[in-house]
């Protein structure tokens, strides 16, 4: 039995938040009434549908194991729910997409961040959601980016957590409008991997543990001094303690805010949902099916060619009914 | 000292029972609190549902403990005090209600465990952060030592590590590393006052062991804990007087090994690891207290208790072991595995130092433990390990011993927990609100004060003003923040693939493909029972097979499992309970989620008598497992089963219970 997706799209656009269990057990399926469904769904959460791109601000927060993001992510929801004692102005909804790494070899995993998150479980303005990264590399599991989306047209704010470095953000960054990673002090790998350019340079960076002293501060000081060697001067860097009581994190929330606010959120989305469809498209048929197209920069111009309000479903649909 | 590990129902009927062990030939007295006592709530929170008064008595104030102790005599009296993160409120109210008898703090004598390293590895009933419990427990020994000498403010626990699954090198060291934690925060704390105050402090702590049914090398692993401690305080902190150097520790044999299984099998058991603890002299228990027969059944009762404590007095008082120097001396068999554990033990205490000592060691260790458990448990369902009546000699007759109604357990009265209640708010009631108040502000005061100021001066006030435990505990929480130990089980090595394991696998792959998302289940434990070990290796195991798992931990009310369980789409959920709380906590469970609209089936595993079974069958639970239970693989292929035919069961009602949310 396959659940409705068109339906539960309309009352996502319609900020239902009861709605958003049911769509992400849609979007997770793979079954094929369940992919037909799902593309229903994403077509009534599209901003063709919506009329705008999705409100909702996507916020990519990744970084190494131990780097402290639960904790930091359990003060964040605080100061977005208006129970923190340094509360920020308005109660806004979150969901929260914590992707996890999977055991490689029976194919399980432990989803254990949802026990880090301090949250009121009777709280309906917060919502999280456990996946499993599974085979795929780059840290994102299959479903995120669709649900990360569809959620979007309903919560405030929809957080992706990622764990790694490296690595991770590149995925989240096509996915999220504002990307911040974390570190905890004195781990270096993060300012080696930013000066050699293995990693791309995050929109916000964030040092927790700030309680530890000294040591965040010179760690502040190193990733400083190492963006403005590399031309980002502007990228902040933020300490943060998530122990009782919190500091730094209604700046970090303020700072998110603000970079949402300082990008083009069409332009960067529009990209992304393009990419995703190629990439999803190739996946699916391979080079052979690009080849089919003309090559990639002819797909690429296919894809140009449509409605920007398109989600991704649609978007592939138009490149397979090129080849067929 | 003789002593049983007592304590249940109300302040009163825990009294009556001491006063009987007593009578008994008892030499001391031991406080099972019950869970709401030891993790700081009061009964009328919603987190002490089903939990007052059943694994021990609940104390909420100073007339709570009064009444416990109506008629003993605290000046006489040795009373030990399972109790931690609150340690120092029952600590203060014990000394308030001994005031109050006209005796002095300083003739009282007993022990507080006051252990948190374990409760963060093992037990779970902390409190606050580790930073705060820590400094909480050095303000104790700061204190007890200036004005309660003869008090023992910690007690360093192994016992429970050894439950958590640890090997007797782990035990080891992992209790050193904890006494080394515990004594560096004590120096910091007591240092400036000189070397005699620290070779005091030395003296005064002592350890609480276990011991298992391999009892040679149990008593070499005691032998072994000695000449580390000596080492310890002769080195580390300058300790020279022999008395301070002894290694003193009390005992409450393994529980871990014994079985639901045949039962009365236990009580061979346990006089074996009685001799672990009473061979040898040189390494000989203080103080004992060992379990009764049928713990894994459910609670004990008096004359189960007193099956427990014939044992010692068997040992004691008609053996010749008391009669001799200590046997193993010159042993080469002893003296070998005393040397190979000394070895094991060191280098794995130089780990944890690597790790920065007890305190920030807590993840590594527990995965530790939750790895040594792991392989514990494959050792038993592929044989290698035996088990008398469990996987070898399992066919039995019918047993007298749990042949009458309440299958030979103590029954708690669930109207209990509803007049502890109500009495709670009748004390609350008739105290002076503006006493109160002040005591807790300046609790407050106190605890932001930071490492200079002793927080026990304000905990005895407050309880002399009539606080309550809840009371005390929510002023600290709010200063020191809430947390959440680490699981240990995102770090466990997965389970070597045997046939079974491997054809499981499959089943989950197709199971896969019918449901089109893998499947996901979520584990977790309701209420304020600590003991995860159990919903730990179900955890792992089911990621072993192949499912998605969402490990919530302890401490979860029902909202919250429902919660989760709505926002991950789980396709099962299993619960785990050892406290003896499921007649309420799972009802409330199932309510929970049927009111989020959850359809998902649940399974329930725990310490649960085979005559709750209908009442959790009833109230809606598809399947329960207990400690005879002991083939993970064989509940996680019912499982997979169990969200196989209810995903058919979906179907074919039109309704796929997953795939659509509440409206």
């Amino acid at each position: 039995m396959t659940a409705d997706g068109a339906a539960l799209g309309r009352r996502l656009r319609e900020r239902d938040l009861s709605a958003a269990p049911a769509a992400l057990n849609l979007l997770e399926s793979s079954a094929p009434a369940d992919r037909e469904q799902s593309a229903q769904l994403m077509r009534e959460v599209s901003p063709a549908a919506l009329g705008a791109e999705a409100p909702g601000h996507l916020v990519g927060l990744t970084g190494p194991p131990g780097a402290g993001k639960s904790s930091l992510l359990s003060a964040l929801l605080h100061v977005w729910r208006g129970t923190a004692h340094e509360a920020g102005p308005r109660r806004r909804t979150v969901a929260v997409l914590a992707v996890d790494p999977s055991s490689r070899r029976s194919g399980g995993s432990l989803l254990g961040d949802r026990a880090r998150i301090d949250f009121d479980p009777a709280d309906r303005g917060v919502l999280i959601r456990s996946t499993a990264a599974g085979e795929r590399l780059g840290g994102l599991a299959r479903a995120t980016r669709a649900a990360a989306h569809a959620l979007a047209a309903a919560f405030d704010l929809v957080v992706i957590e990622t764990v790694g470095v490296g690595q991770a953000e590149t995925e989240v960054a096509d996915v999220a409008d504002t990307v911040a990673v974390v570190v905890q002090p004195g781990s270096g790998d993060v300012l080696q991997f930013l000066k050699a350019g293995i990693m791309e340079i995050p929109d916000v960076l964030v040092v927790t543990k700030a309680d530890l002293g000294q040591i965040a501060t010179s760690t502040r000081r190193d990733l400083s001094a190492a963006l403005r060697s590399l031309g980002s001067a502007a990228t902040p860097v933020l300490t943060v303690s998530s122990l009782s009581p919190p500091t730094g994190v209604l700046e970090l929330a303020g700072a998110l805010e603000e970079h949402r606010a300082a990008v083009d959120i069409h332009a960067r989305r529009l990209r992304a949902r393009r990419a995703a469809a190629l990439s999803e498209f190739a996946a699916e048929h391979g080079e052979g099916g690009l080849r089919g197209l003309g090559g990639r920069v002819d797909a690429e111009r296919l894809l140009e060619g449509q409605d920007p309000g398109l989600e991704v479903p649609a978007l592939v649909a138009v490149l397979e009914r090129g080849i067929a | 000292m003789m002593r049983t590990y007592a304590g249940h129902s109300t302040a009163k009927a825990s009294n009556e029972l001491y006063r009987r062990n007593l009578q008994k030939g008892q030499t001391g007295l031991s406080i099972a609190f019950d869970l709401p006592t030891q993790t700081g709530y009061d009964a009328d929170d919603e987190l002490a549902r089903g939990e007052v008064g059943k694994v021990g008595v609940p104390i909420a104030h100073r007339g709570d403990m009064a009444a416990l102790m109506d008629g003993i005599p605290l000046g006489e009296m040795n009373t030990s005090m399972t109790i931690n993160a609150t340690a120092a409120w029952l600590l203060a109210l014990y000394i308030v209600v001994a005031e109050e008898q006209g005796v002095s703090q300083d003739q009282l004598q007993g022990t507080t465990q006051n252990d948190i390293i374990k409760e963060f590895l093992a037990r779970g009933t902390y409190a606050f952060p580790p930073a705060p419990s820590m400094r909480l427990i050095a303000d104790m020994i700061a204190y007890t030592v200036e004005h309660v000498p003869k008090w023992n403010p910690i007690n360093i626990c192994s016992y429970h590590l050894q439950e958590a699954g640890a090997t007797p090198v782990q035990e080891i060291a992992y209790a050193m590393s904890n006494a080394i934690a515990v004594l560096d925060a004590a120096r910091e704390r007591v240092g400036g006052r000189g070397q005699d105050v620290m070779e005091q402090v030395f003296g005064r702590i002592s350890f609480f062991v276990n011991a298992g049914v391999r009892f040679i090398e149990e008593h070499a692993k005691l032998r072994t804990m000695a000449i580390l401690w000596e080492e310890l305080g002769r080195e580390r902190y300058g300790v020279a007087d022999p008395r301070h150097l002894r290694f003193r520790y009390g005992v409450q044999v393994n529980s871990l090994g014994l079985t639901e299984a045949q039962p009365e099998n236990n009580v061979q058991r346990i006089v074996l690891e009685a001799l672990a603890v009473t061979l040898g002299r040189d390494a000989r228990a203080r103080a004992i207290q060992l379990p009764a027969w049928n713990e894994a059944l459910g609670l004990p009762r008096p004359w189960d208790q007193q099956w427990s404590l014939r044992i010692q007095q068997v040992l004691a008082f008609e053996t010749d072991i008391l009669e001799y120097p200590d046997i193993f001396e010159g042993s080469k068999v002893m003296e070998g595995l005393v040397a190979e554990l000394l070895k094991g033990a060191r280098e794995e205490m130089a780990v944890v130092a690597e790790h920065g000592g007890a305190v920030e060691a807590v993840p590594y260790m527990k995965a530790a433990l939750v790895d040594s458990h792991r392989e514990r448990i494959r050792r038993i369902e592929s044989g290698e390990q035996i088990v008398v009546g469990q996987n070898r000699f399992s066919e039995s007759e019918d047993s007298p011993l749990t042949a009458d109604a309440e299958g030979g357990i103590l029954v708690v009265d669930p109207a209990l927990e509803a007049e502890q209640i109500e009495a709670v708010s009748r004390w609350r009631a008739g105290r002076d609100q503006a006493d109160v108040d002040a005591a807790l502000a300046a609790l407050a005061d106190s605890a932001r004060g930071g490492a200079d100021t002793n927080l026990m001066t304000a905990t005895i006030a407050a309880a002399r003003a009539g606080a309550t435990t809840g009371e005390w505990s929510q002023t600290l929480r709010e200063v020191f923040g809430s947390y959440r130990a680490p699981t240990g089980v995102g770090e466990a090595a997965s389970t070597p693939p045997d046939g079974e394991l491997s054809e499981l696998r499959g089943e989950v792959s197709r199971l896969q493909e019918k449901l089109g998302r893998r499947p996901k289940i979520l584990v977790g434990k309701p209420g304020l029972d600590g003991h995860s070990n159990g919903a730990e290796q179900i955890a792992v195991r089911a990621r072993d097979s192949g499912m998605d798992v969402v490990y919530e931990g302890i401490r979860l009310t029902p909202a919250q499992i429902a919660a989760s369980a709505l926002q991950e789409g789980v396709h099962v959920i299993g619960l785990s309970i050892l406290s003896g709380s499921h007649r309420e906590l799972i009802p409330a469970v199932i309510d929970a989620l049927h009111e989020a609209g959850v359809t998902a089936p649940v399974v329930v595993g725990g310490i649960i008598p085979d005559q709750d079974v209908p009442l959790l069958e009833q109230a809606g639970v598809a399947a329960v497992y207990t400690p005879k239970d002991f083939d993970i693989t064989r509940i996680m292929r019912d499982i997979v089963e169990l969200v196989d035919s209810d995903a058919g069961r979906a179907a074919l009602a039109g309704n796929g219970s997953l795939a659509s949310g509440p409206a």
